[in-house]
């Protein structure tokens, strides 16, 4: 965990309700993991937000939020210039020792970002992951010509069929992969574990207090008793969940 | 040069800064932060019998200036706190650590006690009868002078380091509780723990909570905490810890300035994990720019 003070590039609108936020200044020395978050301080407000690491190169971070609330709202209205003092490198990303040949990464809506630098991350291994993606609608689709610029087999699913493939998911899982790397809302991630067998790592989201396991705020049961979300996760393997 | 040292019931203090309890877990956590030896102290998480998990999420809702937490004392348990926590947190802190303990029963409460009373490196029991987040338990020892009295009184029979009992704000006359504690043989009183709250989610119309209230912190209850503090202050001759909504320097000499011996930080660790650190780098210059040379003559002026 490192406290840096980053100034916005850019934070421009992406999808419906979906923003993309760049911002400069990255220590580079401190090496941050696909599935792990930072947590931003937004003006007028106590709490921090924590939001996964889409991507960091070059002492650029990239973040994909969805505005959900008053914090992300302001966040969005942020101009380019503006500093923000952000928490980075917290909690323990994916495992991609675990990924084997074939991995998938299946993420949903707001849950897509972190795969983006996991996919990006496994490429650079050479593991070709194969990408899922779903969402409600055509208007909050978003990444599917990066995941794809990546060299990732890309499949895009929304609820209605508006565009891409129709329906959930889980209902155009591929046959054949070795380990799976999930991330999006709770009910996708259970209806994941429950369509396949298959070996694989899910990130969850909780609300947080301080987002680096000082406060217990976060806690859930687990297979394995209490974990915190922020710092033994927010990525845990399906058996640890139990699921 | 100032003198920030403190004698906390009995015990040397380098300086009055103490991350409160529950927010600093265990101190490790922290230490992979800041050297928190630089502390005067911390009260580690609260300590029950048996493990608690708590209650369910969301445990946590963000307020204007601060938040309500329902985290209800989530901890593994006294033996474990013992034979794992204890280890861990001796490897980074090596100064006496106030042990943090909270009950459901008179008889609790003294078991606890008696089990942490043995462990080398504990300076201070601080007596939990304020937790707003559990039921059947915590706060309701603490709403009551002769409740609160009878806590003190049982856990001092087992134990020969210095009791601390950390009161609640949620009462109609906190005075007459301090002086129960103080009767009862408490040698130290910490105020105030969180005041009890609540947020809906409009989307919804349920509470944000699971737990429906949750204790509220922060900023937004200095001014309470404060007054509290000096009403105690003023009606006790044993040690004050001020706590609540303490986020600056600043704030830890206001504190001072109302009576208190020492200074407990609570949120302002979560949002910022160097905030005490920075606090006992800035409370020298703080206190010289307002003509103070030593910390214990702040708290005489305000008693």
């Amino acid at each position: 965990m490192t406290q840096q003070t980053l100034t916005i590039l850019h934070n421009t609108p992406l999808a419906s309700g979906v923003f993309r936020l760049e911002l400069a200044g990255l220590d580079p020395a401190e090496p941050l993991a696909p599935g792990q978050f930072v947590n931003l301080q937004i003006p007028g407000f106590f709490l921090r937000r924590p939001i996964s690491v889409c991507d960091a190169a070059g002492g650029v971070l990239t973040l994909i939020y969805k505005s959900v609330g008053e914090g992300t709202r302001v966040l969005s209205e942020l101009p380019p210039g503006h500093s923000l003092d952000v928490l980075t490198g917290l909690g323990r990303g994916y495992d991609l020792e675990k990924a084997g040949r074939a991995p998938l990464l299946v993420g949903g809506g707001a849950g897509i970002p972190p795969l983006y630098f996991l996919a990006k991350e496994l490429l650079r291994q050479g593991i070709t992951p194969r990408v899922l993606l779903g969402f409600n609608t055509a208007a909050e689709c978003f990444y599917e010509a990066e995941f794809t610029a990546l060299g990732a087999e890309t499949t895009l699913v929304t609820l209605e069929g508006s565009r891409g493939q129709k329906g959930f998911v889980t209902d155009h899982l591929p046959k054949d992969f070795t380990h799976f790397y999930a991330c999006g809302p709770l009910p996708m991630l259970k209806a994941l574990c429950r369509a396949t067998e298959a070996p694989g790592q899910l990130s969850l989201e909780e609300r947080m207090g301080c987002g680096f396991g000082a406060c217990m705020g976060c806690s859930i049961q687990t297979a394995r008793g209490p974990k915190r979300v922020c710092k033994d996760g927010p990525v845990f393997h399906r058996e640890v969940l139990g699921w | 040069m100032v003198n920030m040292n403190v004698n906390l019931c009995g015990i040397w203090l380098d300086n009055p800064v103490i991350p409160a309890s529950g927010t600093f877990g265990y101190g490790y956590e922290m230490a992979e932060h800041y050297d928190i030896n630089i502390l005067g102290t911390f009260s580690f998480k609260g300590t029950t019998l048996e493990p608690r998990f708590g209650n369910p999420t969301p445990r946590i809702a963000e307020c204007p200036a601060g938040l309500l937490n329902a985290v209800g004392l989530q901890n593994p348990g006294v033996d474990k706190v013992i034979s794992e926590e204890l280890p861990l947190l001796r490897q980074v802190f090596h100064k006496p650590v106030m042990a943090n303990i909270s009950g459901f029963s008179l008889e609790e409460y003294t078991e606890v006690a008696r089990r942490l009373d043995k462990e080398e490196g504990i300076g201070w029991l601080e007596i939990n009868i304020s937790c707003p987040n559990v039921h059947g338990g915590g706060m309701s020892f603490g709403t009551d002078p002769k409740a609160a009295a009878a806590v003190t009184r049982a856990v001092k029979a087992v134990t020969t380091k210095p009791v601390i009992i950390k009161l609640t704000p949620n009462v109609t006359d906190i005075v007459s509780i301090a002086k129960a504690c103080e009767e009862a043989g408490a040698d130290g009183l910490s105020l105030i723990n969180t005041l009890l709250g609540m947020r809906f989610d409009l989307k919804t119309r349920q509470p944000l909570l699971a737990n429906t209230t949750g204790g509220l912190s922060g900023p937004a209850v200095f001014p309470i905490a404060l007054r509290m503090v000096y009403q105690v202050a003023q009606a006790v001759r044993i040690p004050v810890i001020g706590l609540g909504g303490v986020s600056s320097a600043r704030d830890v000499l206001e504190m001072l300035t109302a009576g208190a011996t020492a200074v407990q930080v609570g949120s302002a660790n979560l949002i910022n994990p160097a905030a005490c650190k920075e606090i006992i780098e800035e409370l020298p210059k703080v206190m010289e720019q307002y003509g103070f040379t030593e910390v214990k003559t702040v708290t005489i002026a305000g008693r």
